[in-house]
């Protein structure tokens, strides 16, 4: 929308558009309270089913799936600044077959939140959720993952992702050091490792 | 390095400009009233020994009993800045002229003083939240928010 003031001409957004988008943020505001139960049965899991076929078969499948486990990239704040040091050269998270953020949804398997978290940005996560295909991990990086760190309590910051959407693994630090990241990575792999696809629709 | 202008010595002369306009001129900083706010502004950009061709920064302090609106300007030609203040008293309907026709550079910041303080710059051709959205309940960077919460 052009505006014409003292001869001059501006460019913004439609008044319009801006009110339903803030009603959109409002009711996801309003409706997301309460926290996500944090999926970690798979913690207490035995690590190796007993029956040898069926095993062989999730074996199979897990490996496949921990050793190509796609990013989708979303950076929000401060702690993506390290997790784009933890895909470079000196960390290289491409040692887990992990290397491949994908800026599309639709081909990536984990969720790597990592930043500041804004009531304005948190419907366009859980569309980015929504949107990756099953079977999905996420991970929570730094301490505004686990509560909002040292923005809990402001006025427009979620305290803990997992009010928008069920979180795998936090990582706790402000921000995280890459090595930190990448343990959490290989936790994510652990979990992948004791999922059992052919009993029952994979663990939680 | 820019030379900061002296406050008092602007004030003098700005007084027999603008007579009655100047509430205060201290070291650092130079307040006007609000009502002659663009006047003001207009001459220090226009006026060529000042030439305040550059404003780098606008932002707004509650000090509970009034808000103080800050403006930070600068001569690229002439190399000096100055600091220059105006108050506004009213909490419920808080309205300060609009600086956008002279300095593009108050539009966008205009703005954000209106999101998280309240105040309504009048002239602004576009005047809505630009950080928090439509519908966000209050002004966050007042004092009084989220008072008794
Ligand atoms: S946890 Fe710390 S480093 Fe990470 S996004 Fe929050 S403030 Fe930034």
């Amino acid at each position: 929308m052009e505006i014409e003031s003292g001869g001059r001409k501006y460019s913004y957004s439609d008044t319009l558009l801006d009110s339903e988008e803030g009603q959109v943020i409002e009711a996801f505001r309003a409706a997301n309270q309460q926290p996500y139960p944090d999926p970690a049965g798979w913690l207490d899991a035995e690590a190796l089913p007993a029956n040898v076929l069926l095993t062989t078969v999730d074996r199979v499948i897990n490996w496949s799936r921990y050793r190509a486990l796609w990013p989708v990239a979303f950076g929000l704040a401060c702690c993506a600044i390290e997790m784009m040091c933890t895909a470079a050269s000196r960390f290289d998270i491409a040692r887990f077959g992990m290397e491949v953020f994908r800026a599309s949804p639709r081909q990536a398997d984990l969720l790597i939140i990592a930043g500041t978290l804004s009531w304005k940005m948190a419907p366009w996560l859980r569309r980015v959720y929504d949107q990756m295909p099953e079977p999905k991990w996420v991970l929570a990086m730094g301490a505004c993952g686990t509560s909002g760190g040292i923005f809990k309590g402001s006025y427009s910051v979620v305290p803990g992702f997992n009010l928008v959407l069920p979180v795998d693994v936090y990582v706790p630090g402000c921000p995280p050091r890459p090595e930190a990241l990448l343990d959490a990575c290989i936790k994510i792999h652990e979990k992948i490792q004791k999922d059992r696809i052919v009993r029952k629709g994979g663990s939680q | 390095m820019t030379a900061a202008l002296s406050a008092p010595d602007l004030a003098a002369r700005l007084e027999k400009e603008f007579p009655g306009a100047i509430v205060e001129s201290n070291a650092d900083s130079l307040v006007v009233d609000s009502v002659k706010l663009p006047d003001i502004a207009s001459f220090l950009k226009n006026t060529p020994e000042l030439d305040f061709d550059y404003l780098t920064n606008l932002t707004a302090v509650d000090y509970k009993e009034h808000f103080e609106l800050v403006y930070h300007l600068l001569s690229i030609s002439r190399n000096h800045s100055l600091t220059l203040k105006t108050r506004c008293y009213d909490r419920e309907n808080p309205t300060v002229p609009s600086l956008v026709a002279l300095w593009n550079a108050a539009d966008l910041q205009e703005r954000e003083v209106y999101d998280l303080f309240g105040i309504v710059f009048s002239g602004h051709p576009n005047m809505k939240r630009i950080f928090l959205w439509e519908g966000f309940p209050g002004y966050p960077l007042r004092k009084d928010f989220g008072d008794g919460v």
